[in-house]
């Protein structure tokens, strides 16, 4: 029998590191012991973007969709499903919200999925990322081919310009243009640089891409050669991805021998390839002016622009730098015409946008929604809403440099210019969720002492600034702040944005400005009351047994700090001095007698 | 990779192996398949349907199988849903009449009416 199914298994890091190495070789033993592995296939693809629900398997072509597939499952799913065609029920999908919980949903019809347009995700979880061919049975390199046979460079910018593409690695800035700008300064030499450096904490779709489509961007990094002049490429990828690495690097030997990089290809006379350069994983690296001076093998530290990277980039040749999101859209954007894409998403932005979904929502995971979907849509028709019943408080978008949106935004379509407008940016594509349990005070400290880390130095607001800063939102938390240092913070914050040389000092003060702005409340209520109204920060609390206690010693026991007294059937008394805030005795009481004030 | 011919060439090969995961709106076959289903030959049926929907280019048709369609007295059952989920049921359906299923139902249109449950459970 010819093949009749295939079992897709999530090879993403994500569910990698879930054991699903282990599962797709339990498959292919299962499969073989039934004698069926002639007419079954076992393969492994990049992440289906339902990182939380993994390991995912999906069985083609019925399309049935598994999740939190164990080892122990394999052999059930492979005698039930594969060889009776019965779906194995107690792992198939079911959503997340309530009314759908009994009902088993195939692939098509997961609603984490529907309201999703997979452009540059369009291979992944659907091709082995290992198969030259696979990729090729999904158009890889049919746009490569189109360009280097029917369109002359300037014809390919054209079509580059006419889709409205911007750039998705943060700074929105339209890739057209970008090439256009390079193409014309005349060098013996020019480079492509493809930014895979995601440094944005929680951020992981340029990972994804490249773990499961990486001939996207290969195709895609040779048509920017082509369009601009350039006959080499590096991919700056941080160490920490060693699947995409690997991934990475064997489809840049597969691309060789086919031909479809090195000397002439197509018969075209144009020669291009590509090398992959490791980084460290500074943040500051991704910035593209570091990122260049890095390969270069100095300290990865911005300079001053102008001159920009398309004037004077990789060893003073004129270069272009552009995110790996960025890039898997182009193949695409040649082969369905810029009409296409230019119709998706809203006027000043076109296409979609992968974010990565965290925090505190149901359905982790990477989403690529058109441009123009409102924030609403992302945060409870994808991802379920906030778990456990919890209220949504605000919504972190762009990573460290962006700002925290709250309920009443949530209907705003999101696009650049919106989330701007918003005091946030779209940044990578981060998106944290966060619920009434989150204390924003503490929210913006975090995303502070990332900055006050990853700040290179180079320049004093920054490097300075931002230690001040902390420095603040730490006194706060502990309850000595004063109403005085809420307008320092607001002035260091515009003096850091004003006077730093960098994106990432320009853009470090936003988290704390936007909270700021937007729970304003809650940072009064630390400085003049000295509570914590999210119950997050320890210094702030004060554990109290209440009425409800009937003495039954339990806590008076367990407490690690002696803090708590009283006899048997009485009423327990804690001492606030003792107490070490531990938590400990709330967890423990069966009568939910302590509350925290 | 001299020419584009070159690349449609490969392509071709490579879409007819990813075939089976795009979602396609034609005719779905559904074979029962539970044990009954087994031992009444009902794989070498699901064979025969894969093979000849290949051989025959078919390429908007979905073969699959399913658990017991509850009516193991008549197996090997085969359901035919058509692009608007319209569905006919055939019992006993053994190897020699996979091929008019094919030809009659999912090329002509036409079902094949001595072959479905209700003439033949009519029959018995
Ligand atoms: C501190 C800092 C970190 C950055 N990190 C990244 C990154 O990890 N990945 C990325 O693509 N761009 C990053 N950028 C943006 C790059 O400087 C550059 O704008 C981008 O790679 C251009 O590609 P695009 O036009 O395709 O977005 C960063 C910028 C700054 C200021
Ligand atoms: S703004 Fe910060 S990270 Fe950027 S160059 Fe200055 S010190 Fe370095
Ligand atoms: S555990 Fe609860 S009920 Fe028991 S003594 Fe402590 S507060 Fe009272
Ligand atoms: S929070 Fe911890 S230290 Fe404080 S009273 Fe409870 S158990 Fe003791
Ligand atoms: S890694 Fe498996 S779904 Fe993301």
């Amino acid at each position: 029998m010819l093949v009749r199914a295939q079992v897709l298994v999530c090879g993403g890091t994500g569910c990698l590191s879930s054991k699903s190495k282990q599962i797709k070789e339990a498959f292919e033993e299962n499969v073989k012991a039934l004698g069926l592995d002639n007419e079954i296939q076992i393969i492994q693809t990049g992440c289906f973007g339902l990182c939380e629900r993994g390991p995912i398997v999906i069985v083609y072509p019925d399309q049935t969709f598994y999740s939190h597939v164990a080892i122990d499952d394999v052999a059930k799913i492979c005698s039930e499903h594969l060889l009776k065609g019965r779906i194995y029920e107690p792992k198939a999908y079911k959503e997340a919200t309530e009314e759908e919980l009994a009902k088993i949903k195939s692939f098509g019809e997961v609603g984490f999925y529907n309201k999703q347009l997979r452009i540059a995700l369009r291979n992944c979880g659907m091709i082995n990322p290992f198969d030259i061919n696979e990729a090729i049975g999904r158009n890889a390199y049919q746009a490569l081919g189109k360009c280097l046979t029917e369109y002359t460079p300037e014809q390919v910018i054209d079509i580059m310009k006419k889709a409205g593409l911007r750039g998705r690695g943060g700074g929105g800035f339209p890739t057209g243009l970008k090439w256009e700008l390079c193409a014309k300064n005349q060098a013996d030499q020019k480079y492509v640089i493809c930014n895979a450096d995601e440094g944005d904490p929680g951020a992981f779709m340029d990972r994804s891409v490249l773990e499961g489509d990486p001939h996207s961007v290969i195709e895609a990094m040779a048509i920017a050669g082509y369009a601009i002049g350039a006959t080499m490429g590096y991919v700056y990828i941080r160490a920490e991805y060693p699947v995409a690495v690997e991934r990475l690097q064997y489809a840049i030997e597969q691309a060789r021998e086919y031909g479809l990089l090195g000397k002439d290809i197509f018969g075209s006379g144009f020669d291009f390839d590509i090398d992959i350069r490791l980084g460290a994983g500074a943040f500051v690296c991704g910035e593209e002016t570091a990122l260049i001076a890095s390969i270069e093998g100095e300290r990865g530290m911005p300079r001053n622009k102008p001159p920009f990277p398309a004037q004077k980039g990789l060893w003073g040749k004129p270069s272009i730098i552009n995110n790996v999101e960025t890039l898997a859209n182009v193949p695409v954007i040649i082969l369905n015409g810029w009409e296409w894409f230019s119709s998706i998403g809203t006027e000043k932005s076109k296409g979609t946008k992968v974010f990565a979904l965290g925090g505190k929502i149901k359905n982790t995971g990477l989403v690529e929604i058109p441009m123009g979907t409102t924030l609403r849509e992302v945060i409870y028709d994808i991802g379920g809403g906030c778990p456990n019943g919890k209220a949504f408080k605000a919504v972190q978008t762009g990573g460290p440099s962006g700002g925290c949106l709250t309920a009443k935004h949530l209907d705003t379509p999101i696009d650049y210019d919106n989330l701007i407008a918003l005091g946030s940016m779209m940044g990578s594509g981060g998106m944290i969720v966060m619920d009434e349990n989150n204390c924003m005070v503490d929210v913006a400290r975090f995303f502070l002492d990332f900055t006050v880390d990853e700040s290179c130095g180079k320049c004093t607001p920054c490097r300075e600034g931002t230690k001040r800063m902390l420095e603040i939102l730490k006194k706060i938390t502990k309850g000595e702040g004063t109403m005085e240092d809420l307008t320092t913070l607001e002035n260091l914050a515009l003096m850091i944005k004003d006077a730093s040389l960098c994106g990432l000092g320009q853009s470090a003060p936003n988290p704390v400005l936007s909270t700021l702005a937007n729970f304003r409340d809650e940072y009064v209520a630390h400085v003049v009351d000295k509570k914590c109204p999210a119950g997050v920060c320890k210094p702030l609390l004060t554990f109290v047994v209440t009425d409800q206690c009937i003495g039954c010693t339990k806590c008076k026991r367990n407490c690690p700090a002696d803090a708590i007294s009283g006899e048997l059937r009485q009423q327990h008394f804690i001492d606030p001095a003792k107490c070490i805030k531990c938590g400990s005795c709330v967890k423990g009481c069966p009568k939910n007698a302590i509350v925290v004030q | 990779m001299k020419s584009l011919a070159e690349l449609k060439k490969i392509r071709e090969e490579a879409a007819s192996k990813i075939n089976l995961r795009t979602a396609k709106d034609g005719y779905r076959v559904v074979v029962g398949m539970a044990t009954c289903g087994i031992t009444a030959g009902a794989r070498p049926v699901l064979a025969a349907f894969v093979d000849q929907v290949a051989a025959k280019n078919l390429d908007n048709v979905t073969v699959t199988q399913v658990g017991c369609l509850g009516e193991c007295a008549l197996e090997p059952v085969v359901e035919v849903f058509d692009a608007q989920g319209n569905r006919t049921t055939y019992a006993e359906v053994h190897v020699a009449d996979v091929e008019t299923i094919i030809e009659q139902h999912i090329i002509g249109g036409n079902v094949v009416t001595e072959k479905t449950l209700e003439v033949i459970k009519a029959a018995k």
